[in-house]
């Protein structure tokens, strides 16, 4: 049952608010000013599917009974899955040319693993396939893992399903890469099998995580951390920071920094934009570590 | 400032194109069929085509062929814009030569990504 006492951000009233402390408590988010504005368009999927009037008809049901389903659909709403193909091409185009190749050089094991953690419906996960099997034959005799977490069941199921709006394969997607990789599927596009078999997308809580296992060579963290307050910034940078061995590169956001959160990880000398992992023994506050450039 | 032809017998579909590429801070220019397109592109070649399917007097692949074998001192980048969304004639459209293909409808996010991936902005 949804209780209303989660601390959330003060300018939101009533059942805006309890809606609030049921997104902070399920996924650690806490709700913006941007996001709690858009509240209402957000739910109305949710509001029209299970016959509510409107938002106070919704937090009435749900503070009334217990109803997990609802509490799931109304989360997942609430969630930002927005992503796309390639986001910020530029970073992509540095794991071309600079991060593989580099990984390529270190791990004699012929290993590759690569976790996108807060994969949202996958187009991330996908986009590092599709640059992976475009240089396939450099990755002859290579064992790959990609995995992909999110705390969206919905998002999940539907990047598992490597289905693809017209839209969704238009922002970022080469018009190459869709002929190559995707395949028609009614008005819709799916990646192809030799994508899909690439990735293992789980439904995983960054706060209580199971699917994670090893350490990974590569980790995307984009966009995820800014939703969380610097407590569970931390925690999930520990998280990552359990999952990473010495010289793992951490990506996250434009935007997004380390500075002054943690030491397991610094700027990049040469990756813009990227984090290293250190080995435990030589990492200063990362405040004192080079400056990515 | 690059400058983009929008190749459309739609008058609405040029308007929109042009507020969306202006915003992008490219000038465009306009044409209503391949031929149009044509003429332009030898007397001034832009830097990117936007170019629809289904046209009058000379249609988009038509353009495409006549451009290939034109004499111009640098050949544009082609972007196939075009309510023809199946894959065979995504792959027609590349094997024509086209750099990139938008199906419409089309937004600026849609735009400015496929610009992007052709090195246009």
């Amino acid at each position: 049952m949804v209780r209303s006492s989660v601390e959330t951000d003060s300018a939101l009233e009533g059942a805006a608010r309890i809606l609030a402390g049921l997104l902070e408590s399920r996924t650690g988010q806490a709700l913006t000013e941007a996001r709690a504005w858009r509240m209402e368009t957000a739910l109305r999927p949710v509001l029209r599917q299970h016959g509510l009037a409107d938002i106070d008809a919704l937090v009435s049901r749900l503070t009334r009974k217990g109803d997990a389903a609802l509490e799931q659909a109304v989360v997942d709403a609430l969630l930002n899955n927005e992503s796309s193909f390639f986001r910020d091409f530029q970073i992509f185009d540095m794991i071309q040319r600079q991060v593989l190749p580099h990984i390529r050089t270190q791990r004699k094991d012929r290993v590759l693993r690569i976790w996108s953690a807060g994969c949202s419906t996958g187009q991330e996960a996908y986009s590092l396939a599709i640059l992976l099997r475009n240089k396939w034959p450099e990755w002859a005799g290579w064992r790959i893992e990609i995995l992909a977490t999110d705390i969206s069941a919905h998002a999940v199921d539907q990047a598992r399903s490597g289905i693809f709006s017209q839209m969704d394969v238009q922002r970022g997607l080469a018009v190459g890469d869709l002929i190559k990789w995707f395949e028609p599927h009614g008005d819709n596009w799916q990646a192809n099998s030799h994508l899909r078999r690439m990735i293992d997308f789980r439904q995983d809580n960054l706060f209580d995580p199971t699917a994670p296992a090893g350490t990974y060579d590569l980790i995307l963290c984009r966009n995820v951390l800014l939703y969380f307050n610097r407590e569970r910034r931390q925690a999930v940078l520990n998280l990552i920071a359990r999952h990473s061995h010495e010289g793992s590169i951490l990506l996250m956001g434009a935007g997004e920094t380390l500075i002054g959160q943690g030491e397991e990880f610094v700027a990049h000398a040469e990756f813009r934009g990227g984090y290293v992992r250190q080995s435990p023994a030589s990492a200063p506050p990362l405040g004192l570590a080079r400056r990515a450039f | 400032m690059k400058n983009c032809l929008v190749v459309d017998d739609s008058k609405v579909i040029r308007k929109v194109a042009r507020h969306i590429l202006e915003s992008l801070d490219l000038s465009v220019s306009e044409a209503v069929d391949g031929q149009d397109a044509l003429s332009q592109c030898q007397a001034s070649p832009p830097d990117v085509v936007l170019l629809d399917w289904n046209m009058p007097v000379m249609s988009g692949m038509e353009f495409l062929q006549a451009l290939s074998s034109a004499r111009m001192a640098a050949r544009p980048k082609i972007i196939f814009c075009t309510t023809e969304n199946g894959i065979s004639h995504i792959k027609a459209a590349v094997e024509a030569g086209a750099d990139e293909y938008v199906m419409k409808p089309f937004d600026r996010e849609t735009l400015e990504s496929k610009l992007s991936i052709v090195g246009v902005i």
